[in-house]
C-alpha cells in the first residue's frame, strides 16, 4: 500500500514539475522514488494486510508482483532518457508512466472487482496516450486508435462480466464471490448468470493479455507504438495483466474451473502455436518481438490452466524471466533503429562490432526461446511440471512442439547478428554506454535466475 | 424499493441490458467512422449500468450503484482521450473514416 501511495504522490509530483520549473530535477527524482517505492513493498513482505474495507489486499502474491513491476520500470528508465528529452513534453511522459505503473500495481492487489476495474482504467487511459505519444507520425496515431478501440471494446465485455456476477453472488468483494460459488457449486446449482459472467471476464482479459483469438490488435499497436513504449507495454503492462488475471480466477473461480479450463486450455494452445508461427516470417524485428510476446502469453495462459499450488510462483518466475528477456531484446532493437529502420537484417555484423554486447544479446535470446543455462527455460520447466500435475499432459506436448517452433526464429536472430556485414550497407549506430549497461543487467539476471530458480518460484508458493 | 421489479420482472431488464450491449458491439465490429465507434462503446458500457442499477435494486445493496459512477467517470475520461486521438488523426489525414488507418499490417 506504501508503495502504490508513494508512486501516486510521483505522479502528482511530476505534474507539478511542469509549473514549478524543476524539470531538471523530474527524472532523478522519479528514479528515488521509485526505488523507495520497491523497497517499501518488499518491506511489507509476509504483513498481508487488508486495506480500505477490503478493496485492496497486498498478500505476498501482490507484494512480489508490485515488485517486480517497479523494478522492470527502473530497468525500462535506463534506456529511456530520450524519451524524457524533449523540454515541452518530458512531465507528462513522466506522469503518464508513474500512473501506468500505479494502475499496474492496483491491478496486481484488488480484493474488489471495482478496484480491477478502476487500475485497468487508469493503466489503460494512460497508455493510449502513451501509445499515440508521436504526434505527427502517422503509424503511432494509427497505434493509439487501435488501441483504444480495442481496449474500450475489451472493457464492455469485463464490465458486462463483472455486472453478470455482481447480479448472481450480490457484492463485488473476491472473497464473497468466492464463498458464493463455492456454496452454489456444492450443491450443483451454480446460476447461469455466473457462467455468462465468467465467460465475458475471460473475454474482456483475453484481449487485454493478447490471446489469440483476441491478439490482432497486438502486433499493430506493438509496432506503431515509439519502440520505448512498446517495450514498456510488452513487459511491464502485460506483466500486471497476467496478475490481474491469475489473481481474479485462483480467488473467485478455482471451484468452477472444471466449466472454463478446458476453454483456456485450448485458447491457451492455439495462442502460443500462432504466436509462434506467424514470427517466423517477420522481417521486421518489432513485430518479431510482438508476435513473441503473444507467444509467450500462451505459455503464461497455461499456469493459469494448471491452477494448483506450485503455478502461483510459477507464473511469476516466467513473468520475471520474459519481462528481463524482453526488455533486453528491445533494448538492443532500440539502440539499432534509431535510423527509424527496425528491420531484422540491421543486427547483421552486430557481433563483429560488439563482440561482448552480443554475447549478453545471444544469452537474452535464448532466454526468451528457454535454452537450459538461463532463466527462460526453468520458467516454462515449472510451467509445464504444473501444468502435468493437473492433467493436461496434451498442453505440455503442444507447448513444447511451439516452444521448437520458437528456438527457430529466435536463433535466426543469433545467426544473422554472427554473420558478416556486407559492404554497400550503412554502419548501425553503435551502442550507447545505457543500453550496454541495461543488457549487461538483464543477461547476468537471467543467467542468475537460471543458476537459482527455485528462490522466485519458491516465494508464491 | 422492489415495487418497480414487481412491475417489471428483472428478466426484462437483463434481456434489454443484453439486447443494447449486442446492438454496440454489432456497431463496433460493423460501422466505419469512428465517431459512431465511440458511441457503440458508449451504449456497451450504458447497458452495463443499467444493468447493474436493476441487480442493486433486486439486491438491495448500494455498491452496484456505486460502481455505475464508477464506470460512468471511467467512461467519461476514456472518450475524452480517444477523441483527443481522433482529433490528431484528423489534423493528419482529414478523416474520421477508420478504415484509412492502414499503414500496420502483417
Amino acid at each position: 500500500m506504501k508503495a502504490l501511495i508513494v508512486i501516486a504522490l510521483l505522479g502528482v509530483v511530476a505534474m507539478m514539475s511542469e509549473v514549478f520549473r524543476f524539470k531538471k530535477l523530474l527524472l532523478p527524482l522519479v528514479v528515488v522514488g521509485l526505488l523507495a517505492a520497491c523497497g517499501l513493498a518488499i518491506g511489507d513482505w509476509n504483513t498481508a494486510i487488508r486495506y480500505y474495507s477490503d478493496m485492496v489486499y497486498f498478500d505476498n502474491y501482490a507484494l512480489a508482483f508490485t515488485s517486480l513491476i517497479i523494478f522492470i520500470t527502473l530497468l525500462w528508465l535506463i534506456i529511456s532518457k530520450e524519451y524524457f528529452a524533449s523540454d515541452s513534453s518530458r512531465a507528462e511522459h513522466a506522469t503518464l508512466i508513474l500512473f501506468t505503473l500505479c494502475g499496474g500495481v492496483i491491478m496486481t492487489a484488488y480484493s474488489d472487482l471495482s478496484m480491477f476495474f478502476i487500475g485497468l482504467e487508469i493503466l489503460s487511459i494512460s497508455l493510449y496516450v502513451l501509445a499515440s505519444s508521436n504526434k505527427h507520425d502517422l503509424k503511432s496515431n494509427e497505434a493509439g486508435m487501435k488501441y483504444f478501440l480495442m481496449g474500450s471494446f475489451a472493457t464492455g465485455f469485463l464490465l458486462f462480466g463483472m455486472a453478470l456476477i455482481y447480479g448472481a453472488a450480490a457484492s463485488f468483494n473476491l472473497v464473497k464471490i468466492a464463498e458464493y460459488i463455492q456454496t452454489t457449486s456444492a450443491h450443483g446449482q451454480t446460476p447461469m448468470f455466473v457462467y455468462a459472467g465468467v465467460l465475458l471476464m475471460m473475454v474482456g482479459l483475453m484481449f487485454k493479455v493478447s490471446a489469440v483469438p483476441f491478439h490482432f490488435w497486438a502486433p499493430d499497436v506493438y509496432e506503431g507504438a515509439p519502440t520505448l513504449i512498446t517495450a514498456f507495454m510488452a513487459t511491464v503492462v502485460k506483466t500486471a495483466a497476467f496478475a490481474a488475471f491469475y489473481r481474479l480466477f485462483s480467488t473467485c473461480f478455482g471451484d468452477i474451473s472444471g466449466f472454463w479450463a478446458q476453454t483456456l486450455a485450448i485458447i491457451s494452445a492455439i495462442t502460443m502455436l500462432a504466436g509462434n508461427v506467424l514470427a517466423v516470417s517477420q522481417t521486421s524485428l518489432k513485430r518479431l518481438l510482438a508476435y513473441s510476446s503473444i507467444a509467450h502469453a500462451g505459455y503464461m495462459l497455461m499456469a493459469i490452466v494448471a491452477m494448483n499450488n506450485i503455478s502461483g510462483g510459477a507464473i511469476f518466475l516466467y513473468a520475471t524471466a520474459y519481462s528481463l528477456g524482453s526488455l533486453g531484446a528491445f533494448a538492443c532493437l532500440h539502440a539499432i533503429s534509431k535510423y527509424g529502420d527496425e528491420s531484422i537484417e540491421n543486427l547483421r555484423g552486430f557481433a563483429a562490432d560488439n563482440k561482448i554486447w552480443a554475447a549478453f544479446l545471444g544469452l537474452i535470446v535464448l532466454s526468451l526461446a528457454g535454452i537450459p543455462p538461463v532463466a527462460g527455460f526453468f520458467a516454462k520447466y515449472y510451467i509445464f511440471y504444473g501444468v502435468l500435475q493437473s492433467n493436461f499432459a496434451w498442453l505440455v506436448l503442444v507447448a513444447i512442439v511451439s516452444s521448437l517452433i520458437g528456438v527457430y526464429y529466435y536463433f535466426r536472430i543469433i545467426i544473422i547478428m554472427l554473420q558478416p556485414r556486407s559492404e554497400t550497407a550503412s554502419v548501425l549506430p553503435s551502442l550507447t554506454g545505457a543500453h550496454k549497461a541495461l543488457l549487461l543487467i538483464s543477461a547476468l539476471l537471467a543467467l542468475g535466475i537460471g543458476i537459482f530458480p527455485a528462490f522466485l518460484q519458491g516465494l508464491l508458493s | 424499493m422492489n415495487s418497480i421489479l414487481q412491475v417489471i420482472p428483472l428478466n426484462y431488464y437483463v434481456a434489454l441490458a443484453a439486447i443494447l450491449f449486442s446492438i454496440g458491439v454489432m456497431g463496433v465490429m460493423f460501422r466505419r467512422n469512428a465517431i459512431i465507434v465511440f458511441m457503440c462503446i458508449e451504449l456497451m458500457l450504458n447497458a452495463v449500468n443499467m444493468l447493474l442499477t436493476a441487480f442493486s435494486t433486486y439486491h438491495g445493496d448500494a455498491s452496484g450503484q456505486v460502481m455505475v459512477f464508477f464506470i460512468m467517470a471511467v467512461a467519461a475520461a476514456e472518450v475524452a482521450v480517444g477523441l483527443a486521438i481522433l482529433v490528431m488523426i484528423y489534423n493528419n489525414i482529414r478523416t474520421v473514416d477508420i478504415n484509412e488507418l492502414n499503414k500496420l499490417k502483417w
